[in-house]
């Protein structure tokens, strides 16, 4: 690309143009595409906010129902251990903590980029196209579509069955178990940030496979709020090894609550999610790398 | 490299797949675009026209950015549009007729701020640009309506502000007009020949309305199957298709076939007659030789339309 580089501005032979274009108040130099990308996601998530606040009780009305809906699907747990007094080895409490330590990262991962899922429909009705004409990456323009505030009532319900079960549940608390909780929550979240992209990456190419994403971000947090212990081996395996979700809190978490893992993994495995979370998020974003080409060179 | 636009046996070959039978599936290559060649130098404006499925949109794709060429090379400004997507963003305005890139629950204004503030427009040249937008688009009372009450009319005109506001040299129009009453047609004509020739801002547009081709392009360019079949004026592509226009007469009473040399009678409808006559000729004449030997009550004139003359032009192409 080296010898097509635009002319420099005013050594264009005297054409009496005004100044070269380049120079023109506000082209600020490319600042990094992250600093770029976060900035136009903020932008645009901002957009979102103010939109939906044209509705107020709308959006009153469906931040409590998110709440409502996450909320029964805890008071379901609760009501199964009314009848049982363990599930696969583990108390009311210790399933809570689980069940937050799922909740919470995914249900931020879901409010930050959730809206991906509807990449499908922006592809088929062409809509897509506005957003590739705008000097902002598209995957931060994509992420932040339909941003909608009404998903903090997920992170609030998993926040709350969090805190109860850390006033309940017997850990013994070294400085390794203390760390490795924040450390828990951040790499479950950007593992579920890259199921998304990941899922949305899919879409470039499969455009209504909204369905099956929907399957590996829901269904998946839906099964780490249950202990590994009440599953079979293979699902176990799988969630371990072929799509890791099993370090957002299952290793982890059960290294906190010094109970065993189902499988034969060595202990340093619990605090390999920094490290899964980052090859996920490397190999997701290899795929929006490509789902985006493909998109370009095809066009649908 | 004074070409502003430059296009040089451009391709682009789609892959179709389609099923035939159960998994079996028929690859097949369709070329949207074919060794296509043109370029536009800075202050032209150019309309861009062919029938459906002809290659127009992949043609403004690829010089947006987001389709990649197969082949042949591209620059618009000096940019590689594919690779440079985001730097050549800052550098065009693009208005795509039947999707908006407006807010649709927010005021009109708050699209503005976020073109303010994504393009990083420089406050003073924002609130200048806004202001004399606002004033030649008539938006005045529309900033603070929720972009959902606009009127078709009135969103196209929002639209063509918010893809401006940024001081793009080349304003890409895709079927502005579609769907818009008299008035708005004019009002969006009005401001685009305004542009061009006030700003100097390059404009290509696509359309089916001739009419913005004939008050707006000097220049048009046909194509059809990818290929481009006609660059010159409006007159020369009514010659090239043989283009007739049609002089609608209502007579006192019913006469037989009126005879007059400059144009011959295609339909005869109790009173009513038509009569086609070469579209680059003046009518004055005709009309004068009508009124001077037969009883006339009222006449009009009926513009060509596009898609035949370039369907004529096709199948004169064909035969010879």
């Amino acid at each position: 690309m080296a010898e097509e580089s635009p002319p420099a501005p005013g050594t264009r032979p005297g054409k009496g143009e005004p100044t070269g274009q380049d120079t023109r108040p506000g082209r600020v130099t490319p600042p990094g595409r992250v600093v770029e990308a976060v900035r136009a996601y903020r932008l645009i998530a901002a957009m979102w906010v103010r939109s939906t606040m044209a509705y107020r009780a709308s959006f009153a009305m469906t931040t409590f129902g998110n709440f409502a809906a996450t909320f029964f699907d805890f008071v379901a747990i609760m009501l199964m251990f009314s009848r049982v007094d363990a599930l696969g080895g583990y108390t009311l409490p210790e399933v809570a903590f689980l069940y937050g330590l799922s909740a919470v990262p995914f249900g931020v991962a879901d409010l930050a980029i959730g809206s991906m899922e509807r990449l499908g429909r922006r592809v088929r009705d062409g809509t897509l196209d506005t957003l590739l004409v705008r000097p902002a990456p598209v995957l931060a323009q994509v992420a932040a579509d339909r941003f909608a505030l009404r998903r903090l009532g997920r992170v609030t319900q998993g926040t709350l069955v969090l805190g109860w079960s850390l006033t309940r549940v017997d850990i013994d608390w070294t400085a390794a178990r203390l760390l490795l909780m924040p450390v828990m929550l951040l790499s479950g979240c950007a593992i579920f940030c890259a199921v998304f992209v990941a899922g949305a990456a899919f879409q470039f190419v499969a455009h209504d496979a909204s369905e099956v994403q929907n399957s590996f971000t829901y269904g998946g947090t839906t099964l780490l709020q249950y202990p590994p212990t009440v599953f079979a081996k293979e699902l176990v395996r799988g969630v371990t090894f072929v799509l890791p979700l099993a370090f957002v809190n299952w290793l982890p978490a059960s290294y906190v609550l010094g109970r065993p893992y189902p499988l034969d993994v060595p202990e340093w495995a619990a605090f390999a999610s920094p490290l899964v979370a980052a090859g996920c998020c490397a190999l997701a974003g290899l795929a929006w790398r490509a789902g985006l080409r493909s998109y370009r060179s095809t066009g649908s | 490299m004074s070409d502003f636009i430059a296009l040089e046996n451009v391709e682009k070959v789609f892959e179709v797949r389609r099923k035939t039978g159960f998994l079996k599936r028929e690859r097949r290559e369709v070329r949207a675009v074919d060794a296509l060649s043109f370029t536009v130098a800075r202050g032209e404006m150019v309309g861009y026209i062919g029938p459906n499925g002809a290659g127009k949109s992949t043609t403004i794709k690829m010089l947006t950015g987001i389709l990649t060429p197969s082949g042949g090379r591209l620059r618009v400004a000096g940019i590689d549009p594919s690779r440079e997507r985001m730097r050549l963003a800052h550098r065009i305005g693009v208005v795509f007729g039947q999707r908006t890139t407006l807010w649709w629950d927010l005021p009109l204004i708050d699209s503005y701020r976020l073109a303010h503030r994504m393009y990083r427009i420089p406050d003073a040249r924002y609130r200048e640009n806004l202001d004399r937008l606002v004033e030649l688009l008539d938006l005045g009372g529309l900033l603070d309506v929720p972009v959902r009450q606009l009127s078709l009319g009135q969103r196209m005109r929002g639209d063509i502000a918010a893809a401006l506001l940024h001081d793009p040299e080349v304003l890409y129009l895709d079927e502005p007009t579609i769907g818009l009453d008299v008035v708005s047609k004019t009002k969006v004509r009005d401001f685009l020949r305004e542009l061009n020739t006030e700003r100097g801002t390059t404009v290509l547009l696509t359309t089916h309305d001739l009419q913005d081709i004939e008050q707006l392009c000097s220049r048009v360019m046909v194509i059809d199957h990818g290929r481009l079949v006609y660059d010159g004026t409006l007159a020369g592509l009514h010659e090239a298709g043989e283009s007739e226009r049609t002089l609608v007469v209502d007579l006192e009473r019913e006469l037989p076939p009126v005879e007059v040399t400059a144009a011959r009678v295609v339909k005869v409808e109790g009173a009513r007659q038509w009569l086609a006559f070469p579209a680059g000729q003046s009518a004055a004449p005709l009309v004068a030789d009508l009124a001077a030997r037969y009883p006339l009550l009222d006449l009009s004139v009926r513009e060509p339309d596009i898609e035949a003359v370039i369907a004529r032009m096709y199948a004169e192409k064909a035969v010879s």
